[in-house]
């Protein structure tokens, strides 16, 4: 009995020392544990540690809701001065931002930076007809309801974009493209089981997350949505190669609150740097299907400024919004 | 031949002091987390990730302590629903009808007992599946379409009627009061928000375990409050402390039945662990349908549901590990883990990390064995519980609720929507409508939902793909016979007894 209330004790005074412990550095995954983003706070939170570049170990919050959104309002409104907080996102939260589905514009926050970025891939079952990308947008000209295409967000959500951004370019109407039967799953790896059961025809998504089923032979990538082609798939050949210029990255980066100072900003920029230019990060990126690639400071907020402008013309131009 | 030398490899990876030593704590620490309202075993989990990382446990060992943490949690679900009438977790929602009524008989500890082996079994009976059948089963999840999967609900809500022993309208009322609820949230197809006041925390819609939490914990609080001042004081007696061995064995066959349709469940990754505990409840209760007294303290109605969410969230690991695809929050957190120790879950995982999978198979027999042996004598401390007045242990319920559910989102507005769920659940009480189906319509109008629109998406809008599918139709059989008996049994107790059927 004595025994039990000291296990007992020693846990509460552990799970108290880790709260505390959220003084030194906290990471926002604004998702349930499981997810994207809480991977990125996770891997990059432990990793900040490993490396010393941060005195105690990160502490990971989960703040689901909204697809962001939830955590967006509370940094913005309660936390906007914290140097001592990072808030995981992806291209998929700037695609939310620029439909107006948080509550504010990119201007309210500080970008920090991106460390790798994952790849959007067209795929297919190992037996499908489609043997290249025109076969599939062949088919789709002919009749675009002939088609279920899966992926990993809803409708108009950034798998979705990706797949009427090459049906734009393959000079489908916008009437016609609208017609794209589009089916919504709960994360990549079920787009592609239901895929393979024969529920869908192709499936829009990132690769990271099913490049085991690639490897493994049971898919094939009709089109890497990159400039170059994918180092670990070399045989996978580019949209663009095949005459559509389309290119549909999901980078993994942070922001922090707007009213962080210059000093605190720039000490996350730094630290993240350093991260990012260890042989570690480099591994572990590619482990997760990533690619490495840096945008950090100033650049970064250009960028990020850039692609909300251009996602919320693209949405507009496919009607996802007004 | 192989797969045996493959296990016993993995037990050499398993059985050594540290990794038997992580295990039992993470038993332990499991139950304990299990146990209490609100922390269930997607915090327990998500919390525990970096204790494994900042002790430097090689990859093995922290799956080993985490899936003991993950089976832990299953356990432990079950004593609060028994002891307090608050369920731990989502799937130990069931265990609450019959396991409740039995403590308050004064047979607490043969609850405790009869559930604790119904969990020994429900696990090693999906341990064992998970080990021989592993690939196999794998192909089963794949061929099982959002039509199937939308059928399989039909056939929960089918039936839901039934699971109480009051008046079964009163208990459909609570079962659409929970299908409106989960409506609230964005459209799952289009993005469009649906009953959110344009408040960015409904976008998700409520989220189960605030609703339970809510429903069950404050609206328990409230109740007592009510009692005390009327000055209603109820004693609980207090039975032995320890169960005859006979007693624990009380749930008999209904361990094995509960454990299949468990498992079933478990392996397709759009069911999971709840639909498993639900189904094999209601299999157990038309089963024994002559003698049994479902709802009053069966013992059947307690071993039924437990073996069965303890073999599904065993099954689910199949689908998690062969093909990435996790069946519930639970296991998404667990892939979260495999991903974070540099570990790719999908088809490869069997042929490219042996060592690991096996190792984490063989952690899971023992976590089994490790759970039961630790469970039975822990019967004494919880049913100690009991005796602890009310006026103690109410404010601790209200401490470890609200604990618990902030430790979900971090949010305030949950908090707010556990007091809403409260009272709600104080109301309802008062009406005499169960709270059970109100959590099931809650959490199974959600997938049931999100597999329609994706059915309906993929035909374009037409309806008879719902019909298309032989498993959809084989599912459609079942519940149309299931209802038809059901009617019939009540047609001739009627006969035969105008007087009782009312």
């Amino acid at each position: 009995m004595r025994k039990l209330s000291k296990l007992f004790g020693a846990a509460v005074v552990w799970t108290s020392l880790s709260v505390a412990g959220a003084a030194a550095a906290e990471c926002i995954a604004p998702a349930d544990p499981g997810g994207g983003w809480d991977f990125t706070c996770r891997t990059i939170g432990k990793m900040l540690f490993d490396q010393k570049l941060v005195d105690a170990p990160v502490q990971v919050t989960n703040m689901p809701g909204g697809v962001g959104a939830v955590a967006y309002a509370d940094v913005m409104s309660s936390r906007a001065d914290d140097a001592e907080l990072m808030v995981a996102t992806s291209t998929v939260g700037v695609t939310q931002i620029a439909q107006g589905k948080y509550p504010a514009d990119t201007s309210v926050m500080r970008w920090v930076a991106m460390l790798g970025t994952d790849v959007g891939v067209i795929v297919v079952p190992k037996d499908s007809d489609f043997e290249t990308l025109d076969d599939l947008v062949a088919a789709l000209k002919d009749d675009p309801s002939a088609l279920a295409v899966a992926g990993s967000s809803g409708a108009g959500g950034w798998d979705h974009i990706r797949l009427l951004m090459l049906a734009q370019a393959a000079g489908l109407s916008g009437d016609e493209y609208k017609q794209i039967r589009w089916v919504q799953f709960d994360g990549g790896s079920p787009a592609v089981t239901q895929m393979i059961g024969g529920q869908v025809q192709a499936v829009s998504t990132d690769l990271g997350e099913i490049a085991g089923f690639v490897e493994s032979g049971d898919i094939r990538i009709l089109a890497a949505l990159s400039d170059d082609r994918i180092p670990a798939f070399p045989d996978s050949p580019t949209a663009k190669e095949q005459g559509l210029d389309v290119t549909g990255y999901n980078w993994r980066g942070f922001y922090t609150g707007g009213e962080v100072s210059d000093d605190g900003y720039n000490a996350w920029v730094e630290r993240l740097q350093k991260l990012y230019d260890t042989d570690d990060w480099k591994e572990t990126a590619k482990a997760n299907g990533l690619v490495p690639v840096w945008r950090g400071g100033d650049e970064f907020e250009a960028y990020v400024k850039d692609q909300s402008d251009q996602m919320r013309k693209i949405s507009q131009e496919i009607g996802v919004i007004k | 031949m192989d797969m045996l030398s493959a296990l016993a490899q993995g037990f050499a990876v398993a059985i050594t002091p540290t990794n038997l030593a992580l295990a039992l704590f993470g038993c332990f620490v499991g139950t304990l987390i299990g146990a209490l309202p609100g922390l269930g075993p997607v915090n327990g989990v998500a919390i525990l990730i970096p204790l494994a990382f900042s002790l430097g446990l090689e990859p093995t060992s922290a799956l080993i302590m985490l899936s003991c943490i993950y089976y832990g949690c299953m356990y432990g679900g079950r004593i609060s629903s028994i002891m307090l009438n608050i369920p731990g977790d989502e799937p130990a929602i069931m265990t609450t009808l019959d396991g409740y009524p039995m403590a308050q008989a004064g047979k607490a500890s043969e609850a405790l007992a009869i559930s604790a082996v119904a969990s020994f079994v429900g696990a090693t009976f999906a341990t064992i599946g998970l080990t021989l059948f592993a690939p196999l089963l794998a192909k089963a999840a794949i061929y099982f379409g959002p039509a199937d999967y939308f059928a399989l609900y039909v056939m929960a809500f089918a039936t839901i009627g039934g699971i109480t022993s009051v008046n079964p309208f009163k208990t459909l009322l609570a079962a659409f009061i929970g299908l409106m609820i989960a409506t609230v949230g964005l459209d799952p197809a289009t993005g469009t928000a649906r009953y959110t006041l344009g408040s960015f925390h409904l976008y998700d819609g409520f989220d189960p375990i605030v609703a339970i939490v809510g429903l069950f914990a404050i609206s328990e609080v409230l109740v007592y409050l009510e009692r005390v001042h009327e000055g209603e004081a109820k004693m609980v007696p207090l039975g032995r402390a320890l169960p005859r061995f006979k007693d624990m064995m009380a749930g008999g066959w209904a361990n094995f039945r509960g454990s299949v349709i468990g498992f079933v469940c478990g392996i397709l990754p759009g069911a999971g662990a709840s639909l498993g505990a639900f189904m094999s409840y209601i299999a157990e209760q038309r089963w024994s349908a002559k003698d049994g007294k479902f709802g009053q303290g069966d013992p059947r109605g307690i071993a039924a549901p437990e073996a069965g969410n303890n073999a599904a969230s065993g099954g689910a690991l199949i689908p998690m590990l062969t093909l990435g695809v996790p069946g519930s929050g639970t296991t998404a957190v667990m892939l979260a883990l495999l991903i974070s120790l540099n570990i790719q879950p999908g088809p490869l995982l069997f042929d490219r990390q042996p060592e690991l999978v096996w190792g984490l198979i063989a952690a899971l027999y023992l976590a089994n064995v490790a759970l039961l042996i630790m469970n039975i004598p822990m019967i004494g401390l919880f049913t100690r519980m009991l005796s602890m007045p009310q006026w103690v242990l109410m404010p601790f319920v209200v401490m470890v609720s609200f604990l618990g559910v902030y430790s979900i989102g971090h949010s305030t507005f949950d908090l707010f929507v556990m007091v809403g769920f409260g009272v709600m659940g104080y109301i309802l009480r008062m009406l005499g409508i169960s709270l059970v189906p109100v959590i099931l319509g809650l959490l199974l109008g959600a997938d049931m939902e999100n597999n329609l629109r994706r059915a309906l998406s993929i035909s374009n809008g037409d309806f008879q793909i719902l019909f298309s599918s032989p498993i959809a139709l084989a599912l459609y059989a079942i519940t149309a016979t299931m209802l038809g008996l059901a009617f019939l049994l009540a047609f001739r107790a009627r006969r035969r007894n105008p007087a009782a059927a009312g």
